[in-house]
């Protein structure tokens, strides 16, 4: 039996209700079943209306869904404002803690901090109770949550374990006991050895970057990247890496551009602002040769704009970030799995190339949990293309910019050998020395832009998802793939055909082998989080491929399967 | 043993003759071959200006980076690789002014690597615009009516943030500069050397003659370099008399990042090991 739920859990900031999603998500997958789970929340640490949804099916889930199931309201805002997306679903409420006047058929009250208090002795299991109460719904197997509840708080000691665990029961007996038709929808375990994970965007990044032997990494938090930064620090000691947090974020690009220098993998997170400051220091990775990786999590600007949101604003801003020309290389994510082995792909593609390579993600796919079959270490190579002492020693000059018909110079590191390494942010001559005659310029430049050819051939072309002919072919790039991947699925299931060509991999472009595919494609229009078509534009100019139509949306919120759908309809496009 | 010659390459300087810099890169050479340092041990990192043209003219490893950021990528890259020499080198505008976050943050990083700012009091590249550090009253064509900022003070403002290492130097004693330079680069910790630089074409107020008839050793009076307060008070000196010398170190309980944050003896640069993510992994089942 196919199994579509959508739980949407609301409430203030403040009130742990990252906790209820993650507890509900984790028991949710152990007992086999795929979850997706994405964050809504404003920026401010108390109050305000947030909220955690989360998606659970047997098939594949990689995008949000509008209906919901299921409400867990823990506070009268969360009614207000979703009560109108339940489709004949119930809405799990205190009454004792949250005024309801008005009867609403589809409530179901459950006193989750009397019985909290009644069993743990402390209002805090308020949030576990709640937990248990959705399960109960489900007639889930209880034994999942107990699991999830002793991993979750393993740390703070047995007794807060057994608490969570005893508010949990009384949460589920409840609900099992008191609802009218008891199992509002029977849940069972499918598959509990299935090998899955449940992971965001940021922890991937994080994950990747590890896996790909990063030894530096600096950065100033910003949201939403930050994620990832946290991620990394935490494992840091384990694997030798050194997590700075910088003064700036010039100092950050500044940093890691030294210590790769010095030969350490290296990378910076952040967003939007904090790259705008990184700009100058951009070209210098670009002129001095340096690679870099340069993760940014998207949100919407430009300034502050709106800090927790979603957007893909960002695409020829980072492409065309600062003075000179020089080249770069952007890959954008489509799931967390395509995160974590990207990541780990652009420290080769920076080291193979002595580029800057970016990661360029956004706020939906860094916050959301994605259920990913278990990342294989084997798919990762770490290729550094350094010169050994030897190689270098046996040279009878080393010239860190030395003219090659591929524009790449072999790299030393600065200390392993006696031969000099010499990096300079002016133009400079083979050697690394300020060179400013005309000649010399034409040379270096050249030799800096040749990188790209080797470049575009290293681009893994777009992915084709659904028939190979279609009547009606959607574009998109990054984190959209999910919501597309799915809406091609419901448009086919309903007789139209439709098909979806996606890029993860988006600067530069492989014109011929672009032009090829699209020479396939009848009608299109390209699906972007962005106001004017940023990618469409990108394509032209790159590839010569004309769009002529897209669905924009820039709201701040992700793409839904239901809004794209809706909008093939109204506008007639099939 | 390595001496002044091994430092010397043949690249074509561009600084104006007579330049303080002349004295400053002879005291780095000086300092470097007395240290017994090979050319490939160290790493010279500069910014943009006349200063930061200085790496190029001695034979060591470089990485002349952008205006005002020669401390993070010389403070990364000797996180990087320790084994590493580390030295950044720029002028006062890229030091102060444009890098001023860097310096102060760093000073609380506290890395092993030494600073060396050629503080001339004007910015020479762009042609002859007040400094941070320039004294109040000095007229240029961008400050018409003279200069009314109050002047930066690195010196004081090191020693207050508890740098483990603060002096200052004269371009027109080489041999005391080189001193100064030594001790800095073997010091362990954020080493900062100001070195009072006259730019003979366009500073006409702080010249060799006017630098001369001011500045005296430290070192020759009773001065205790490891008193945070009276080095503090030395620091604000200026004007008929300027002190020179080791103004304040500490030597005891100074950690550097390195203690801090518990580098590997062998360089992160260096390191290859095998990685193993399969229990990180394994918390997201």
């Amino acid at each position: 039996m196919s199994v579509d739920l959508n739980i949407k859990i609301g409430g203030e900031a403040g009130q742990g209700l990252q906790t209820i999603s993650s507890v509900l998500s984790k028991t949710l997958l152990r007992g086999g079943y795929n979850v997706f789970e994405s964050q809504y929340f404003l920026s401010r640490i108390r109050g305000g209306h947030n909220y955690s949804q989360i998606r659970v099916s047997n098939e594949e889930i990689l995008s949000k869904k509008e209906s919901v199931d299921i409400l867990i309201a823990l506070d009268r805002s969360s009614i207000d404002q979703h009560v109108d997306e339940l489709s004949g679903g119930v809405i799990l409420i205190d009454k004792n803690e949250i005024d309801i006047e008005d009867e609403i058929s589809s409530i179901f009250h459950v006193p989750f901090s009397d019985i909290a208090n009644d069993v743990s002795g402390n209002k805090l299991y308020t949030n576990t109770v709640a937990t248990g109460a959705v399960l109960g719904l489900l007639c889930y197997d209880f034994e999942y949550l107990a699991e999830v509840l002793t991993d979750y708080f393993r740390s703070k000691g047995d007794e807060v374990v057994q608490k969570n665990i005893d508010a949990a029961k009384a949460g589920y007996d409840y609900s099992q006991e008191n609802y009218s038709q008891k199992c509002y929808f029977s849940l069972q375990s499918i598959d509990n050895t299935s090998n899955k994970i449940l992971i965001t965007g940021n922890e991937a990044i994080g994950l990747g970057a590890i896996a790909a032997g990063l030894k530096f990494l600096s950065a100033y938090p910003m949201s939403p990247s930050t994620g990832a930064l946290i991620y990394v620090a935490q494992k840091a000691d384990q694997y030798n890496i050194i997590v700075e947090q910088a003064e700036d974020e010039i100092a950050a690009l500044n940093m890691a551009i030294g210590a790769s220098f010095a030969g350490a993998r290296s990378m910076v997170t952040t967003s939007g602002g904090g790259f705008s400051l990184m700009a100058e220091a951009l070209g210098l990775a670009g002129i001095t040769e340096t690679p870099v990786v340069i993760y940014i999590g998207q949100r919407p600007g430009p300034a502050t704009g709106l800090p927790t949101m979603t957007e893909q604003g960002d695409l020829e801003f980072v492409i065309h970030a600062s003075q000179g020309e020089f080249p770069r290389c952007v890959l954008a994510p489509a799931t967390a799995e395509d995160a974590f082995y990207l990541t780990a792909r652009a420290f080769n593609i920076a080291d193979k190339y002595q580029i800057p390579v970016f990661i360029l993600a956004d706020q939906y796919l860094v916050d959301s949990s994605f259920t990913s079959k278990i990342f294989e270490t084997s798919r990762i190579s770490r290729d550094r293309y350094i010169l050994s002492a030897d190689e270098i020693e046996s040279m009878d000059e080393y010239k860190r910019y030395r003219i090659t018909d591929s524009g790449i110079s072999p790299r030393a590191i600065p200390g392993v050998a006696k031969k000099l390494v010499i990096a300079d942010s002016d133009e400079h001559n083979e050697i690394g020395h300020i060179d400013q005659t005309s000649e010399n310029r034409i040379i270096m430049n050249d030799k800096r832009l040749r990188k790209t050819e080797g470049l575009k051939n290293e681009i893994y072309p777009p992915r084709i998802y659904g028939s190979e002919r279609a009547d009606l072919t959607f574009i998109g790039w990054g984190s959209t793939y999910g919501p597309l991947k799915e809406s091609v699925d419901i448009l086919n299931k309903s007789g139209f055909n439709v098909n979806l060509i996606h890029f993860n991999e988006v600067y530069p472009l492989p014109a011929k082998t672009i032009q090829k595919i699209f020479s396939d494609v009848e009608k299109c229009v390209c699906v972007e989080n962005n106001a004017t078509g940023q990618f469409a534009r990108v394509l032209k100019i790159e590839t010569g491929v004309e769009i002529s139509d897209t669905i924009l949306k820039y709201d701040g919120l992700p793409f839904t399967t239901d809004y794209i759908i809706n909008q093939v309809h109204e506008r007639k496009m099939i | 043993m390595t001496t002044v010659k091994d430092y010397s390459n043949d690249v074509e300087n561009e600084w104006c003759p007579g330049c303080g810099n002349f004295g400053i890169l002879k005291a780095i050479k000086k300092a470097l071959s007395d240290l017994d340092k090979m050319p490939h041990e160290v790493l010279m990192c500069s910014g943009i200006g006349q200063a930061g043209k200085l790496p190029h003219y001695l034979k060591c490893n470089i990485f002349n980076g952008l205006h005002g950021r020669a401390i993070p990528v010389a403070t990364a890259a000797k996180i990087a690789n320790h084994n590493l020499t580390v030295i950044a080198v720029g002028g006062d505008g890229d030091m102060y002014g444009e890098g001023g976050n860097h310096f102060v943050h760093n000073i609380r990083r506290n890395p092993d690597i030494t600073m060396i700012a050629h503080d001339n009091q004007i910015y020479g590249l762009t042609k002859g615009q007040a400094s941070p550090t320039s004294d109040i009253g000095m007229k240029t064509k961008l400050q018409p009516h003279g200069v009314v900022n109050s002047p930066f003070n690195p010196l004081s403002v090191a020693i207050s943030l508890g740098c483990s290492f603060v002096s200052r130097g004269f371009a027109g004693d080489v041999d005391h500069l080189s001193k100064i330079i030594g001790q800095a680069i073997d010091h362990k910790g954020f080493s900062l050397v100001d070195i009072l630089q006259p730019c003979v074409t366009f500073n006409k107020l702080n010249t060799f003659k006017w630098y001369r008839e001011r500045v005296y050793k430290l070192e020759e009076t009773d001065h205790d370099p490891y008193n945070q307060t009276r080095a503090f008070e030395k620091a604000l000196e200026w004007g008929e008399k300027i002190p020179t010398g080791i103004f304040y170190r500490t030597d005891e309980n100074n950690s550097t990042f390195k203690d801090m944050r518990g580098l590997t003896p062998t360089p992160l640069a260096y390191l290859d090991e095998d990685i193993d993510i399969s229990t990180l992994v394994k918390e997201f089942t």
